[in-house]
């Protein structure tokens, strides 16, 4: 693999990672997170649309009248997503009853929208599919790593298997139900984040002001 | 010169450019829309039928692990009634009959003026289709469709009664759109479990289950007609009574359950 491909792809997993780094996204990432099943079919349905999409636009780019190009991404984003969302009533049901809504909102997802914009109406169909593919596993990682707390300590359980017996069926796990509600996402990305930038300081943005010398309380 | 060619040369903000991308555009995105919806079209209906033999299979607490659905089902028998009645209607298949369908259609259902609509559902099929189990030739299981509006959604679901046609078994919707976390907790099984045993009529023969605020405790008068209401969600709560209310009042099953649990 050239440079080139590798930056396009390893680069949104944790550097320039489209939820972390970028903050996009976060709506679904709350929503789909309370069990591995869930979040591991959102990740797969959301980046075959941003790969998917990413592409399409990128072989129309250089035919599309400014005038209407979010329009044209948005019939190309929702065709998809559609595809997808009759995929998945077709071949599996139960987890898409779930995910409900959540797979048609993909259309409204600012990384699908915000990539074909950013990236695929100027970059040719190849690195253009990749740089989906990356941003769309940048957001998988995440998805999965927060579900990955939820379902363990909301749960004691797995993709569904459970893993800490759990009080009420006799073992010794009081299950955390905090975890199971959205707010507890904000919380797991919220730590995520501090991890990342701790490990990373090249992402603390900064500051948008200082207190000024008079107020700081070590020189009085 | 190729008419491809002339088009793909015009600049990109001319109106006729516009108009022409546009056009094309949609049209190749609805054929790839609706190839998919048609090709997996009978896939999906399987299914939805699969999920439905298993919510009447969950409500009557006939889920057994290791069983195939399709053959917990056939132990179930579906039958076709008359909702006016209460009678059998043996030249309609229960496979085949669709009752939702029918409320749509005029020929096959009534209009329910206000007073009557208490479920807010507009219109009445005029058959229903439910479900009984029977054991050594008893009847056990009276599984009836119920509907109704709750806060944001029509629901849908299931009550299973026991075999003397007044003591719940079991209670569940399989489909409605209620706020998550409130109102959508009508698919919370501890929720569901609080409905097994409660009594639907009171000695005159009256539907008396009612959903009350703050929980039934031991201090509760008359606790067997009473149910918890979900916690946050009011008009989900009135919903839910309102279609117990409705449907196993006189214009819903009341009259099919006297004769069946009559018959036996």
């Amino acid at each position: 693999m050239d440079a080139d491909v590798k930056k396009v792809v390893y680069d949104p997993l944790i550097d320039n990672n489209p939820i972390t780094w970028q903050i996009l996204g976060i709506c679904s990432a709350l929503a789909v997170t309370t069990s591995m099943n869930t979040a591991l079919l959102m990740s797969i349905a959301l980046t075959s649309v941003v790969a998917l999409s990413n592409m399409s636009i990128s072989m129309v780019r250089n035919h599309v009248p400014g005038s209407i190009r979010i329009i044209v991404q948005m019939i190309i984003i929702a065709s998809l997503v559609i595809i997808v969302d009759q995929l998945l009533k077709a071949y599996a049901y139960d987890t898409a009853k779930k995910l409900s809504v959540f797979v048609g909102l993909i259309i409204t997802n600012c990384i699908v929208m915000g990539r074909a914009e950013a990236y695929a109406m100027s970059h040719d169909p190849k690195m253009s599919l990749l740089d989906g593919l990356g941003n769309g596993l940048g957001y998988s990682l995440v998805l999965l790593t927060v579900a990955f707390f939820r379902e363990l300590l909301g749960a004691g359980s797995l993709f569904g298997i459970p893993v800490l017996p759990l009080t009420s069926e006799g073992g010794w796990y009081q299950s955390n139900g905090m975890m199971l509600l959205p707010p507890s996402a904000f919380f797991i990305i919220g730590f995520m984040i501090w991890g990342i930038r701790a490990w990373k300081p090249k992402q603390v943005e900064k500051p948008d002001y200082r207190i000024h010398e008079e107020q700081n309380p070590d020189l009085i | 010169m190729n008419p491809v060619k002339i088009v793909l040369d015009m600049p990109n903000d001319s109106r006729a450019k516009t108009l022409i991308v546009a056009l094309t555009l949609c049209l190749v995105c609805s054929i790839l829309v609706s190839t998919a919806a048609v090709l997996l079209k009978p896939r999906q209906e399987a299914n939805k039928a699969l999920d439905k033999k298993r919510n009447i299979l969950t409500i009557a607490d006939m889920m057994q692990p290791g069983t195939s659905i399709d053959e917990a089902f056939s132990k179930i028998e579906s039958r076709v009634i008359d909702m006016q009645t209460g009678q059998y209607v043996d030249d309609m298949d229960p496979e085949k009959y669709d009752a939702r369908k029918a409320a749509k259609d005029p020929k096959l259902s009534e209009a329910l003026t206000k007073d009557q609509d208490i479920a807010s559902i507009r219109r009445q099929a005029r058959y229903a289709t439910v479900y009984l189990v029977r054991k050594d030739a008893r009847l056990e299981t009276i599984i009836l469709p119920v509907h109704g509006y709750g806060l944001w959604s029509t629901m849908y679901g299931f009550v299973a009664l026991q075999g003397d046609g007044k003591t719940v078994k079991g209670l569940g919707f399989y489909e409605h759109a209620e706020t998550p976390g409130l109102g959508g907790e009508v698919d919370n099984p501890d929720w569901k479990l609080k409905w097994v045993g409660k009594e639907i009529y009171n000695p005159q023969g009256e539907v008396a289950i009612e959903l009350i605020k703050g929980g039934v405790g031991a201090s509760t008068s008359n606790p067997q007609y009473k149910v918890d209401a979900l916690a946050g969600a009011t008009l989900t709560s009135r919903g839910v009574q309102n279609l117990v209310h409705y449907w196993l009042g006189t214009s819903g099953f009341k009259s099919f359950l006297k004769n069946v649990t009559e018959e036996g």
